[in-house]
């Protein structure tokens, strides 16, 4: 049989002997309406860190997180081959239950989607969901998820007023508090500051590396600087295939790749 | 001419059509309003709304139309109710559970648009059938069930249009709390409320105007509708029995009938219009 190259560093090997990886991907490939999107992937990511993807617009990054969570069947025509190991369970297994899965990822999508409800409410809404029905524990759930996105102190007077009726950037602060209160383990984002300001970019990107300490973060940018600023590794996706997969300063610095050095140095966009 | 004086002549072009559409539309609303209102008001009186027809009404002697009136109030908030209660999920069907863009809820979306164009007359007829068959007699119940399965269509166009225009965006980061599609459908309903009273709306207004589909289903009756297996009047009904007598008051009766129609459906579309405002506080 055919093997294809495994992407790992030295450090995904030594947690890998350590404990399981909380992803890891073996021989993965999705097709959409019969076109190849995703090739032969196969990787594993570190856990308590940030892993940017970067690439070319069109390259299967997005798909890449989506298939991270499921949210890629959901569409017409999907085809995916291979698996997905989340804590050495394949969600991709005939079986796999795949609200269980998608409770273990929270994501920060491109723009902030307040749930049209009261800031509260947007907060216990993932808790409420999943049973805790008990008030004392939703405000103090509220409260705490809202504190760690730096929110608490500007809506702790107004918590009953709509969510919709915040900025963009306290939205975004808001979806990631919403996104927290469902305690799951890896956070994903996909081009998760494309839609705010430099300040409140800023703020989420804080955030993001304050938040690696407890939850494993996979996000997807168009931004090479930002990608620099935030993250851990990089992985770099062109043509729906892994490129390269490394340290962000040996991947952006040194590039082992003809392909990555173009892309890195501005060429392909 | 240059091109920017074409452009501008293009523009100034589009804008009288469009105020001369605009206007020829609110034109002929308020010719119709005028003629009801002035041919109807001289015969509308307290005895009109509020008394059922005693004998010789037809020829124009006393009794009123409550009969239609409750009987039309009846039939379109039943059927409308249950159009709404079983649009809704199949909205939601074709929408969440099932793949929107998939060959099975193309074929469903294609066969309500069919279900849209077909005339009332062609759901009472088949309607008719049916119950002749079943042994059942023109009642309110076949009138509810006939407008139901005529107002569906409306509803589930409806209601799809408005989940067409959430972004995927929303569903995906509800999908990513981990709910099933049960809760994301419950919160995407949320997040389209003050669409769906313009939903039930228009099933209401389509509900109450129609004649073709109750004509054989509901059959009619002076007396106040009272079972669901009784036959009972309706007001599209009532006006165009008076409007075909040659007696000028019953004529005119047949007019004022029509202000009561106009109303209750001013009435209805001024209470929709509150409940989806109150609605909106959460709006996107």
């Amino acid at each position: 049989m055919h093997t294809y190259p495994r992407f790992e560093t030295e450090e995904t090997q030594n947690i890998t002997q350590m404990a399981l990886p909380h992803i890891e991907i073996k021989d993965l490939n999705v097709f959409i309406e019969g076109q190849h999107i995703l090739k032969d992937i196969n990787l594993s990511i570190p856990n308590n860190s940030i892993t940017s993807i970067i690439g070319p617009s069109g390259c299967g990054k997005t798909t890449l997180l989506k298939t991270l969570n499921r949210l890629v069947d959901d569409g017409k025509g999907v085809e995916i081959k291979g698996s997905v190991l989340v804590n050495g369970e394949d969600i991709y297994a005939p079986h796999a239950e795949v609200t269980h899965i998608r409770k273990k990822m929270g994501l920060l999508s491109q723009r902030p989607f307040p749930l049209p409800m009261s800031i509260f409410d947007n907060v216990a809404y993932g808790p409420r969901i999943h049973g805790e029905r008990n008030k004392a524990i939703l405000k103090q759930i509220v409260e705490q998820q809202l504190r760690n996105v730096g929110l608490w102190e500007e809506v702790k007077e107004r918590l009953d007023a709509s969510a919709t009726g915040l900025s963009i950037g306290q939205q975004q602060r808001l979806c990631l508090a919403r996104g927290l209160a469902v305690k799951p383990e890896i956070i994903l984002g996909d081009e998760s500051t494309s839609a705010l300001d430099p300040i409140s970019t800023q703020t989420i990107e804080n955030l993001l590396i304050e938040l690696k300490k407890d939850y494993t973060i996979v996000l997807v940018t168009h931004i090479l600087r930002q990608a620099r600023r935030v993250s851990d590794y990089i992985l770099f996706v062109y043509n729906g295939e892994i490129v390269e997969f490394g340290k962000t300063e040996d991947v952006l610095l040194n590039p082992q790749n003809e392909i990555t050095k173009q892309y890195v140095k501005g060429f392909i966009s | 001419m240059s091109n920017i004086q074409r452009r501008l002549r293009k523009e100034k072009i589009a804008k009288i059509v469009m105020q001369l559409s605009g206007i020829s539309i609110t034109g002929s609303l308020f010719l119709i309003i005028g003629t009801i209102l002035y041919k109807g008001l001289p015969y509308l009186s307290w005895e009109m709304i509020s008394q059922t027809p005693k004998g010789g009404f037809y020829i124009g002697k006393e009794g009123g139309i409550l009969n239609a009136i409750l009987g039309s109030i009846y039939l379109a908030t039943l059927s409308t109710l249950l159009a709404t209660l079983i649009g809704i999920p199949i909205a939601i069907y074709l929408d969440v559970y099932v793949k929107s863009k998939s060959f099975f809820a193309r074929c469903c979306k294609l066969l309500f648009d069919v279900l849209f164009g077909i005339p009332s007359i062609v759901y009472g007829a088949i309607a008719f059938s049916i119950m002749v068959w079943l042994g059942i007699r023109a009642s309110l119940l076949g009138g509810v069930i006939t407008i139901t399965l005529l107002t569906i269509p409306i509803v589930v166009r409806t209601i799809d249009e408005l989940l067409k225009t959430i972004p995927v965006d929303l569903k995906n980061v509800t999908f990513s709390m981990g709910t099933t599609r049960w809760e994301t459908a419950r919160m995407l309903l949320k997040y389209i409320k003050p669409g769906i009273f313009t939903a039930i709306l228009l099933a209401f207004g389509r509900a109450i105007g129609d004649v073709a589909g109750v004509l054989l289903t509901t059959g009619f009756s002076d007396n106040l509708p009272k079972y669901l297996d009784e036959p009972t009047a309706t007001l599209p009904l009532a006006i165009f029995f008076q409007l075909s007598s040659p007696v000028p008051e019953v004529q005119g009766r047949a007019y004022a009938s029509a202000l009561v129609l106009t109303f209750i459906i001013l009435v209805i579309v001024i209470c929709t219009h509150i409940l989806a405002s109150k609605q909106k506080k959460h709006k996107i």
